[in-house]
């Protein structure tokens, strides 16, 4: 049973049926799904929410499948943990974090946004899917397609971090490495989707695949008791994640099951890649695309498809756009680790960051409640981190070494 | 002249061929001559204000032309213009 009516032209408002199109044709803006929200709001109430098994599909209503959802029907109901010993470091009252890095299966947000996609393509009757990917997407569409019985090519520069390599292969996809940039991948890509009869998730499936982040809004708001935090803040690569956020935000104002939405968005990106962050600080419209270089590669995207959204939920919500260097990347990540006991990857480290920054600058204020979004897995990405933890004490099995490594550590 | 890609989308425009050959030695005269072979690209192309469209990238040999200069970008024989929609992947 699906409440979706139709695309529609972000842009131009020009509708569409459902099909595996992505931009408008008159004037090439992001197509999206419109929903039937007086429908939704006479079926999908807390109480049947609330009866339903913890994943993202207790919000079912609120993706654009026709069908149930028949891949990653355990993704998302991640937890949302109050930080209180990383508040106490950070000077701050009320700290929560939502943890995507142990999201199902393939621990990333992804897997939210690639168990719609697949869901879909499988609906429109695509036997093979893709992606351009710098890494979790890779991971997701390689462990979904698998479980789902379907082929996959997957795109990616070639010198992504190598768990997030292995952790694509091992599923026995296609992986294709490409000589760039993600930038260059994505516009290699475009060319292939127009090419070849596949779902591409991010590219003809997109306007399903984007929905999927919404759940990660739906969830943080049930978990605090049906309110919004005052303040999230969100990675942004692309640029998809907080737009999508907000529009959940709105969606469950919509709805009826938050009273308001208060929530002010504030966008986290690497320095050595933050298109949209410096658009934010200029107070431009338009962002200038970059050649990233950053450790952060999952959200080295120079040219985010997105960026122009993603500014603008900031602006409109009355949130800001900040961005933090690789050292502080790192620092965030060990911080993280040591206060809450959460390995996150280096987007963590940039989201950790840029709320510090904030803090710092007194755009966050210290007794508002705050949620930082943790979108991936620091096992993925542990290169950033060799030698800069320490090493650990090698001895011999004698009760004496340990003893002596003792009394010097003590020292 | 210089190779046009065409998107899917912009190619009922020309006779649904996906490259074509266009002379104009720069980014703007190409596309001022790809109107004037097949009219109806303009609109498309560019918006109200006469600024290229913001959800359309346009590429000379692989390069954003924003990264070079533009509308200005200089397009030899032989060069490669893509004109690729720009909402994709993240």
């Amino acid at each position: 049973m699906s409440f979706v009516k139709g695309l529609q032209c972000r842009e131009c408002k020009h509708g569409y049926e459902v099909a595996p199109i992505h931009v408008c044709e008159f004037c090439f803006g992001p197509l999206e799904v419109v929903y039937d929200y007086e429908a939704i709001s006479k079926v999908l109430t807390k109480e049947k929410i609330l009866s339903r098994p913890p994943n993202m599909w207790r919000y079912q209503e609120l993706m654009p499948l026709d069908q149930e959802p028949t891949v990653g029907r355990e993704v998302g109901y991640t937890p949302l943990i109050r930080a209180d010993r990383l508040a106490k470091v950070l000077g701050v009252k009320e700290l929560y974090i939502k943890n995507d890095a142990v999201n199902y299966p393939t621990l990333s947000f992804k897997d939210r946004v690639v168990s719609v996609a697949i869901s879909k393509a499988k609906e429109f009757g695509f036997k093979t899917v893709g992606c351009a990917s710098t890494g979790n997407l890779a991971n997701s569409v390689a462990a979904n397609a698998a479980s789902a019985g379907l082929e996959s090519f997957i795109f990616i520069p070639h010198d992504l971090e190598q768990g997030k390599v292995l952790g694509t292969l091992v599923f026995k996809t296609n992986l294709i490495g490409i000589k760039g940039n993600y930038d260059e991948v994505n516009r290699l890509c475009s060319e292939i989707a127009a090419k070849y009869q596949w779902a591409f998730v991010n590219i003809n499936i997109r306007p399903f695949y984007a929905e999927g982040s919404k759940a990660m809004a739906y969830e943080i708001v049930e978990q605090l008791g049906w309110k919004t935090p005052q303040h999230i803040i969100s990675p942004m690569a692309g640029g998809s994640l907080i737009t999508k956020l907000w529009k959940a935000f709105k969606e469950m104002e919509t709805l009826g099951l938050i009273k308001k939405n208060t929530a002010r968005v504030y966008g986290a990106q690497a320095t050595g890649c933050s298109p949209i962050t410096t658009a934010v600080k200029k107070g431009s419209e338009l962002f200038e695309p970059q050649r990233p270089n950053t450790i952060c590669k999952s959200l080295a995207i120079g040219n985010p498809a997105d960026g122009f959204y993603a500014a603008r939920v900031m602006r409109d919500s009355g949130g800001w756009g900040e961005d933090v260097s690789d050292e502080e990347i790192i620092e965030a990540m060990k911080l993280l680790a040591s206060t809450e006991g959460i390995f996150a990857e280096t987007a963590g480290g940039v989201t950790l960051g840029v709320a510090k920054k904030l803090i710092e600058q007194g755009r966050l204020p210290k007794d508002e409640s705050i949620v930082l979004c943790i979108t991936g897995n620091g096992l993925k990405t542990q290169e950033v981190l060799l030698g800069k933890c320490g090493e650990p004490q090698i001895i011999e099995a004698k009760i004496r070494q340990f003893d002596e490594l003792y009394e010097k550590m003590g020292a | 002249m210089a190779k046009v890609r065409i998107p899917t989308p912009l190619q009922k425009l020309a006779e649904n061929q996906a490259e074509l050959e266009v002379s104009g030695t720069s980014v703007k005269e190409v596309l001022a001559n790809l109107e004037a072979k097949y009219p109806g690209f303009q609109e498309r192309l560019y918006d109200d204000k006469g600024q290229l469209r913001r959800f359309i990238n346009f590429y000379v040999n692989e390069e954003d032309i924003r990264f070079a200069d533009g509308e200005a970008t200089i397009l030899k024989e032989d060069d490669e213009l893509s004109i690729v929609p720009a909402i994709a992947g993240g």
